[in-house]
C-alpha cells in the first residue's frame, strides 16, 4: 500500500503536474492571453505592499533558483568541481533558510494585506487567495525541513532527492524508489510543490514567465509599429 | 530623414466654457466598465490648481517624463532600464487610487425603499471598489472646479513658479482658466519607453500611442513613466489603459469622440508630417527653454516639394500629404504660432497642443491706467499672468506665449475694425507679424471654426495592411478571446470573476 501511494505521488504525478503546467501555460497564452497578467493591486492599497511584494519576490526568486540549481545540477558535476554533499547541504540551509526568511516576512504582510484590507479583500479572486495560502504553507513546509535536515548534516538525503527530481526529468520510472523512505515533511513539501505547478496555469503565477528580462535587450527605448504588424 | 504623419490636435482655450462634454462622452464611450471608473481618458481641470490625480505636474514627486543626464542622453526620469526591472515588484512612483479618487456610486434605491422617516431620505456615497460606506468624497478628475477649495491648497499648483503667487489669492487679482487633459500622443512617448513588457507602441501610420491590451502583463510602470498621468491601471483587469485617440472612428476619417461633441468647437484635428530621425535629438536639446522651438523644427513644410517627395517614398499615402497641406494643426501651430505643447519640459514631444487663453484686462476698472499698447492692449496687462501661461505652454520661455496672444489679440481688432467700422487696417496685422489675409484664415479657422475647417482628417488606409475579407463578420473591438469577451461560462482561465463588492444598483 505504501509504496503504491509512493509510487503514485512521486512516479506519477510529476508527469501529470509537469503536463498541465506545460500545456496550460501554453494554451492559456494562446487563447486567453488578455488574462495573462501579474494582477498587481498596488494601485488600491500601496500599504504594506513596498516591504511585502519586495521581501516575497526576492526571498521566493532565491529559494526558486536554489531549488532549480540543487536539485537539477547532475550528480558528478559537483563531484567533479569537488563540493561534498555535506556541504552543499549546509549551503542550502544557509541560503534557503535566510530566503525562506525573508520571503517568510514578505507573505506574512501580502496575506495580511490580502485577507484584512477591504478593498483587497474584495477585489480577490479565489485563485489570489488559495495561491497566496498555498505558497505560504508551502514555505513553511519547507522551512520545518530544514530542522529535520540539521539531524543529519552528511548530505546523504539531498541526493536522494537530486536522484528523484533528475530521474523523473529523465523519465527513469523508478525514481519514486529514491523518495521512499525520506520523512514525512519532505513528502509534503515534494507533493505541495507538484501542486503548484499543477495550479500554476489556473492562476496569476502565470507572470512568471513573463518575467521582461528582455526590455534590457531593447534597442534605445521607443517601439514604433505599424497598424497591423506585418505577418 | 524618414517622414512620418500624425493626426494632431489643438484645442483653443480661448474658447473653452469648462462644460465637460468631452470628459462625459468620452467616459460613456471607453471607461464606464468596471476597473476604469475612476479613469478619465479626457477631464477639464481648473488652473491654478494641483489636478488630477493629485499634483500630477509636480515631477520631483511622481517622476514622469523624461531626465536628461549630463552625458546629454535622455532617460525615462523614474530611471533607466536597470532601475525600472528592480522596481517591478512594488513601483515607488506609483500613484494609489485616492490620488485620483476613489470611485463610488449612491444608494439610490435607498430613496425608493426607505420607511418612514422623520427625514428626507437621502442617497449616501458607496465604493465601487470596496462596498463599503463612504463618508466624504475627497477628490475627483475636476475636484477644484471654478476655484473651489482654498487659494493656499490649489496654489501648489506647479505653473506657478517664478509667479509672485499670494497677490492671486485675493479676490480682486484671481484668475482662472480650462484645461481639458487627455493623452498628448507623444512623438518621444515616456509610457512606451518605460514598458517593460513592449505593450505599449506608437502607430507608424498615424501616430497614435495605444496598449497592446494583451501584451500588458500589469507591470505599472508605464502610469509613472507618462508625466500627464493619462495612463490608467486598470484594477479590474490588471491591464493598463488609456486614451485611444478613438482610432476607430479617425480611421473612418471621424474626429475624435470629445472633439465632435465640443460645444465650444475648440478642438481641431489634422495631420502633421515630421521627421522621425530627429525626435530624439530634439528631445534631448539641453535647454528646456528650447524644447518648443527644437519640436517646431521637425514638423516638415507639406508644401515642400522636397517633403512631399520623401513622404511618398517613405510610404504617406497622398491624401495624408493634402489634409497636411490643409491641416489646422499647421496652421495654428506653425503657421500662425498661437498654439503651443503641453510642458515641453516634460521632453516627450506632445502632440496635443493648447491655444493660450486671453482674459480680462486686469484692474480694467482703473480706466486709463490699462496698459495699452497702441490700438491693443498689453498682453502683460492680462489677468492671467503671462509667466503661468509660460510655465504651462512653453517651458517658462514668456516670448511665444505673449506673440500668440498678440497674434489673437489682433485677429479681433483686425476684424473688428473690418466689420463695424468698415476699414481694413493692414498694419494691425503688421505689427504681430502677419498679413492681412492670414488674419481673416485666422478668423474663419478659429473664430468661426466650421466642422470642415476643424477637423481635416484622412481615412486609413486599411487595404495597404490587412485583408478585409478576414475581418468580414468578425467581433471588432472585444476583450479576450475572439467573441469571448473574456468572460465565457466555461473558461477554465481566471476570467474577470464576478465583483463581490455589491453595490445596491446591481439587479441580483
Amino acid at each position: 500500500m505504501n509504496a503504491y501511494v509512493n509510487h503514485a505521488l512521486f512516479g506519477w504525478y510529476p508527469y501529470l503536474c509537469l503536463t498541465v503546467f506545460l500545456l496550460g501555460s501554453w494554451l492559456r497564452f494562446d487563447r486567453e492571453q488578455y488574462t495573462w497578467r501579474t494582477g498587481s493591486s498596488q494601485l488600491l492599497r500601496r500599504r504594506q505592499l513596498f516591504w511585502g511584494s519586495n521581501l516575497f519576490h526576492v526571498g521566493i526568486l532565491i529559494i526558486f533558483l536554489g531549488h532549480c540549481a540543487g536539485l537539477l545540477t547532475p550528480i558528478w558535476v559537483f563531484d567533479a568541481v569537488g563540493i561534498s554533499h555535506g556541504f552543499k547541504q549546509g549551503l542550502a540551509i544557509v541560503v534557503g533558510g535566510f530566503a525562506g526568511l525573508i520571503c517568510l516576512v514578505g507573505i506574512a504582510l501580502l496575506t495580511h494585506r490580502r485577507l484584512l484590507d477591504p478593498r483587497i479583500r474584495a477585489n480577490s479572486s479565489f485563485g489570489d487567495t488559495a495561491i497566496l495560502l498555498v505558497l505560504f504553507a508551502q514555505l513553511l513546509l519547507g522551512l520545518s525541513t530544514i530542522f529535520v535536515s540539521l539531524g543529519a548534516l552528511d548530505g546523504h538525503e539531498m541526493v536522494k532527492f537530486m536522484n528523484w527530481a533528475q530521474g523523473v526529468l529523465t523519465l527513469q520510472t523508478d525514481a519514486w524508489e529514491n523518495v521512499a523512505d525520506v520523512p514525512l515533511v519532505f513528502k509534503l513539501h515534494l507533493v505541495l510543490g507538484m501542486t503548484i505547478f499543477l495550479l500554476f496555469p489556473f492562476t496569476r503565477l502565470v507572470h512568471v514567465w513573463s518575467a521582461p528580462i528582455w526590455y534590457l535587450g531593447r534597442k534605445g527605448y521607443q517601439i514604433v509599429r505599424t497598424r497591423v504588424p506585418a505577418e | 530623414m524618414k517622414i512620418r504623419a500624425q493626426i494632431g490636435m489643438v484645442l483653443n482655450l480661448d474658447k473653452c466654457i469648462g462644460c465637460h462634454t468631452c470628459s462625459i462622452t468620452c467616459k460613456n464611450v471607453w471607461t464606464s466598465r468596471e476597473g476604469m471608473e475612476y479613469a478619465w481618458f479626457n477631464n477639464v481641470e481648473t488652473k491654478p490648481g494641483i489636478g488630477y490625480p493629485k499634483d500630477w505636474e509636480n515631477q520631483k514627486r511622481w517622476k514622469g517624463g523624461w531626465n536628461r543626464k549630463t552625458s546629454g542622453a535622455i532617460e525615462p526620469r523614474i530611471g533607466g532600464k536597470w532601475r525600472i526591472l528592480a522596481n517591478i515588484f512594488a513601483n515607488p512612483d506609483l500613484p494609489e487610487i485616492d490620488d485620483y479618487y476613489e470611485p463610488f456610486t449612491f444608494d439610490y434605491e435607498h430613496l425608493q425603499k426607505a420607511p418612514e422617516l422623520e427625514a428626507v431620505p437621502t442617497a449616501r456615497p458607496r465604493s465601487l471598489i470596496s462596498g463599503e460606506r463612504m463618508e466624504k468624497i475627497e477628490w475627483g478628475p475636476n475636484w477644484e472646479e471654478i476655484l473651489g477649495g482654498e487659494f493656499s491648497k490649489r496654489s501648489v499648483d506647479s505653473n506657478f513658479e517664478g509667479v509672485q503667487k499670494e497677490m492671486y489669492g485675493q479676490f480682486e487679482n484671481t484668475f482662472m482658466m480650462y484645461l481639458p487633459r487627455l493623452c498628448e500622443h507623444c512623438l518621444n512617448p515616456a509610457c512606451v519607453a518605460s514598458c517593460p513588457s513592449g505593450a505599449i507602441y506608437k502607430r507608424e501610420e498615424d501616430g497614435i500611442v495605444l496598449i497592446d491590451q494583451d501584451k500588458c502583463r500589469g507591470w505599472r510602470m508605464c502610469v509613472s513613466g507618462c508625466p500627464y498621468k493619462k495612463i490608467y491601471y486598470n484594477w479590474s483587469s490588471g491591464k493598463s489603459e488609456k486614451c485611444i485617440f478613438c482610432y476607430p472612428r479617425i480611421e473612418a476619417g471621424q474626429p475624435t469622440v470629445c472633439s465632435e461633441t465640443c460645444v465650444g468647437r475648440i478642438r481641431y484635428l489634422g495631420v502633421v508630417l515630421y521627421d522621425a530621425d530627429q525626435i530624439e535629438a530634439a528631445a534631448s536639446t539641453p535647454d528646456e527653454a528650447d524644447l518648443y522651438a527644437a519640436q517646431l523644427k521637425i514638423f516638415l513644410d507639406p508644401s515642400d516639394p522636397k517633403v512631399i517627395a520623401q513622404a511618398r517614398a517613405d510610404g504617406v499615402p497622398d491624401a495624408w500629404i493634402e489634409a497636411a497641406r490643409r491641416s489646422p494643426i499647421w496652421k495654428m501651430a506653425m503657421e500662425w504660432k498661437v498654439a503651443f505643447p503641453l510642458h515641453p519640459e516634460y521632453r516627450t514631444l506632445p502632440m496635443v497642443w493648447y491655444v493660450p487663453p486671453l482674459s480680462p484686462i486686469q484692474s480694467a476698472a482703473e480706466a486709463g491706467k490699462m496698459g495699452m499698447d497702441g490700438a491693443m492692449p498689453d498682453v502683460k496687462s492680462l489677468r492671467i499672468p503671462l509667466r503661468y501661461l509660460a510655465n504651462l505652454l512653453t517651458a517658462g520661455d514668456v516670448a511665444p506665449v505673449a506673440t500668440g496672444l498678440e497674434r489673437m489679440l489682433a485677429m479681433r481688432a483686425y476684424m473688428r475694425a473690418k466689420t463695424i467700422d468698415g476699414v481694413i487696417i493692414e498694419s494691425i496685422a503688421a505689427r504681430v507679424g502677419l498679413t492681412g489675409l492670414q488674419i481673416e484664415d485666422m478668423y474663419q479657422t478659429m473664430a468661426i471654426a466650421n466642422y470642415e475647417d476643424r477637423f481635416v482628417i484622412p481615412t486609413a488606409h486599411r487595404e495597404t495592411g490587412e485583408d478585409a475579407f478576414d475581418l468580414r463578420g468578425s467581433c471588432g473591438f472585444s476583450f479576450g478571446n475572439g467573441c469571448s469577451g473574456g468572460e465565457t461560462e466555461t473558461n477554465l482561465f481566471g476570467a474577470p470573476k464576478k465583483p463581490r463588492a455589491k453595490t445596491p444598483m446591481e439587479v441580483e
